[in-house]
């Protein structure tokens, strides 16, 4: 047997699928679109499972939008590779009936065997909103099921109802029919409404929406929201740190020293470490958003910032994955599927990697500690300070403008479109937080995991091949292919003011900016075993670069894609290779060109 | 009249969608999510800046629609 689960967005259809199949889940995409595919397991009986569908969430089936012709398409078998559902779940909302049931009745002139589920009819009954359940059931003429997706025992009714199929009574079907005055007319006779919203809903929005408060309570959330993210994920990043120098430490004493060893110390463990040791302030990142998403805050957000992100080509809905790009680009880039509009969706991913990540940071304070006097502007501010913040600045400046740029050269043929709903609040469930974590936590290791692996693993053979000779005299990674790779390209980087060292230093840092710092110590031949790689680096790179080069570099990061997950992400999440070669190319364009500006500027 | 000139707080009929073209996706969508002939909404809140986008109540729900997007919908106020 095979069911799906259709309704509005904001249904609670999803908490429901979480309740009848717990971690029994599988996330894939469809086959050529990216809309995401869920499917989960629903026990029956000792030995019998049947298949559950989540479909994307729809508001119509008249309908352009991939989510929902892709929902639209599976109901219907038209999807190639997908059987058609054995019946239908059709998920509404008690407390929003007037726009659920119109996408019911839509449901339901498919003419399939389905069954209402009645969902939140808790919070209908607490807000006072009597249905009357077997009237709706006679008017519809399928069976109408309440539900509680965030209790328990809250789908055992239907659980019931599915098992014993008896109530699959095929639907009479009506397409001519009226849809929005037959809503009213089945609500007039079935349900009756004290309040059109919950008071608790305008109360909050009050202050949520209001002009000066709204934004100031958003303000409030984000700084709390980045400190968390900041402050909470350092110790699980020092261990991991920790854990990755201990099992680097332990096969550099067990293994003999040759290739196998390099590969698996220097290569492997050190290079998808760099990139782990991310992961605490990605997931926590994510948890964050799904809290802010689950409360029904996230599209409020959208709401307070659309018009500034309209501005410069975005959208309100832009806001939440270019915030977490801030943290890292990869899980910025995967929050884009929130958006639903193509072309708003490719202006943001491509615009995500102007926002500074965490991994820029050890770039930055290396060469701000290296190139920006110690001193104190305007008496409170410290200059390498004032710096960074400038760093951060220019970052979103240039995004803006990238993005503006991007409007001008391809505007919308159909208007702007924002058309958001604007749910009720709710309490976010745990079991619905956790299992939603685990699906992002997992999908972004699918996503970055093997793609690391690889990357590290080319990138430790290009720094460690051929071996120099005996005689050799300079560093390792000098008579490497990337240091002759590096030796080559040190023309096209002479007028930016890069030496070969860094040219050197680029090419393994593709793996995350900051192993470009430790890439640095290999080039200068600093021993691996010294505490503090970036401590050593300070005095050399302060004495043997200028100034011009130091700032020239620090510009430079603003702007280089030099982060290949990043890339790889960038072409899972939109299926183009065309969206990619854009970003790289554009972003190299304005690192060249900036650097090259502030090389001329200051040498 | 039409939606974005609404006041906040201040209710209203709907009279029509206009469609801006053959095809018209935005004014579909509308008429999907229940702006309809005779449907009662209301003005509930307007963006920061620049009053955009614009807060709708319409039957129990919300929607948040830019002035643009309003301004397909014709409304009369009683």
């Amino acid at each position: 047997m095979r069911i799906a689960l259709v309704g509005n967005p904001n249904s609670g259809k999803t908490a429901l699928f979480n309740l009848l199949t717990g971690s029994r889940q599988k996330v894939a995409n469809y086959p050529g679109v990216t809309v995401e595919k869920k499917s989960g397991q629903l026990k029956i009986s000792q030995s019998e499972t049947w298949e559950l569908l989540d479909l994307p969430g729809a508001y119509s089936f008249d309908t352009e939008s991939p989510d929902e012709m892709v929902a639209r398409d599976i109901c219907l078998g038209n999807m190639p590779e997908e059987k058609k559902p054995d019946f239908i779940v059709c998920v509404a909302d008690a407390t929003n009936l007037r726009l659920h049931l119109r996408f019911a009745l839509e449901v339901k002139s498919l003419g399939l065997p389905m069954v209402i589920a009645l969902n939140m009819s808790d919070s209908a009954e607490r807000r006072g909103i009597r249905i009357d359940v077997q009237q709706l059931e006679a008017e519809l003429g399928v069976p109408v099921i309440p539900t509680v997706a965030v209790k328990r025992d809250g789908a055992d009714k239907l659980l019931d109802a599915l098992k014993s199929q008896s109530v699959y009574a095929p639907s009479t079907t009506n397409l001519d029919l009226d849809v929005h005055a037959e809503v009213n007319r089945i609500l007039d006779r079935t349900v009756h409404m004290p309040d059109r919203t919950s008071n608790l809903d305008d109360r909050i929005d009050r202050i949520a929406l209001h002009p000066v408060l709204g934004l100031a309570v958003l303000a409030i959330t984000m700084f709390f929201m980045f400190q968390a993210v900041f402050s909470w994920a350092t110790p699980f990043m020092d261990a991991i740190d920790f854990g990755i120098g201990a099992l680097g430490g332990f096969f550099e004493e067990t293994l003999p020293d040759g290739p196998l060893r390099s590969l698996l110390v220097e290569g492997i463990i050190a290079g998808v470490g760099s990139v782990i040791i991310f992961l605490p302030q990605i997931l926590l990142l994510f948890l964050f958003i799904l809290i802010l998403e689950e409360s029904g805050y996230l599209p409020r957000a959208a709401f307070l910032l659309d018009r500034l992100m309209l501005g410069a080509g975005l959208s309100g809905r832009s806001f939440i994955p270019l915030l977490s790009s801030f943290a890292c680009a990869i899980p910025g880039i995967m929050a884009t599927r929130t958006i639903q509009d193509p072309r708003d969706r490719i202006a943001t991913i491509l615009v995500a990697p102007l926002m500074t990540c965490s991994a820029r940071l050890p770039v930055y304070t290396l060469l701000i500690a290296a190139f920006i006097p110690n001193q104190t502007v305007l008496g409170i501010f410290n200059l390498g300070g004032l710096t960074l913040f400038g760093l951060y600045i220019a970052g979103i400046l240039s995004a803006m403008l990238v993005a503006y740029v991007m409007k001008k050269v391809r505007p919308k043929l159909d208007g702007q479109s924002l058309l958001l709903e604007l749910p009720s609040y709710r309490f976010p469930n745990v079991r619905d937080i956790v299992i939603g974590l685990w699906e992002r936590a997992r999908l972004f290791l699918a996503r970055v995991g093997k793609v690391i692996l690889a990357i590290t693993i080319v990138l430790w053979a290009l720094s460690t091949y051929p071996t120099p000779p005996a005689e050799w005299t300079g560093s390792m990674i000098d008579y490497s292919i990337a240091g002759r790779i590096g030796h080559s390209i040190e023309w096209l980087f002479a007028p930016i003011g890069f030496n070969w060292q860094i040219c050197i230093a680029l090419i393994p840092g593709l793996a995350a900016r900051e192993v470009a710092v430790s890439a640095l110590g290999t080039v200068y031949a600093i021993s691996a075993s010294i505490e503090d790689p970036s401590g050593a680096l300070l005095p050399i790179i302060s004495t043997e670069w200028g100034l011009a080069t130091g700032l020239s570099l620090l510009v430079w990061y603003i702007f280089a894609p030099q982060c290949l997950a990043t890339l790889a992400v960038m072409q899972k999440e939109t299926r183009s290779w065309r969206v990619v070669g854009i970003a790289v190319a554009y972003l190299f364009g304005l690192a060249y060109l900036a650097s090259f500006l502030t090389f001329q500027a200051f040498s | 009249m039409i939606l974005s000139d609404l006041k906040l707080g201040e209710r209203a009929q709907i009279a029509s969608v206009t469609e801006y073209g053959k095809g018209d996706l935005v004014s579909r969508r509308l008429r999907n999510l229940g702006f309809v002939t005779g449907e009662e909404v209301v003005c509930v809140a307007k963006g920061p800046f620049g009053g955009d986008p614009l807060l709708f109540q319409i039957g129990f729900t919300r929607f948040a629609l830019r002035k643009e997007e309003a301004g397909r919908v014709a409304i009369v106020t009683r």
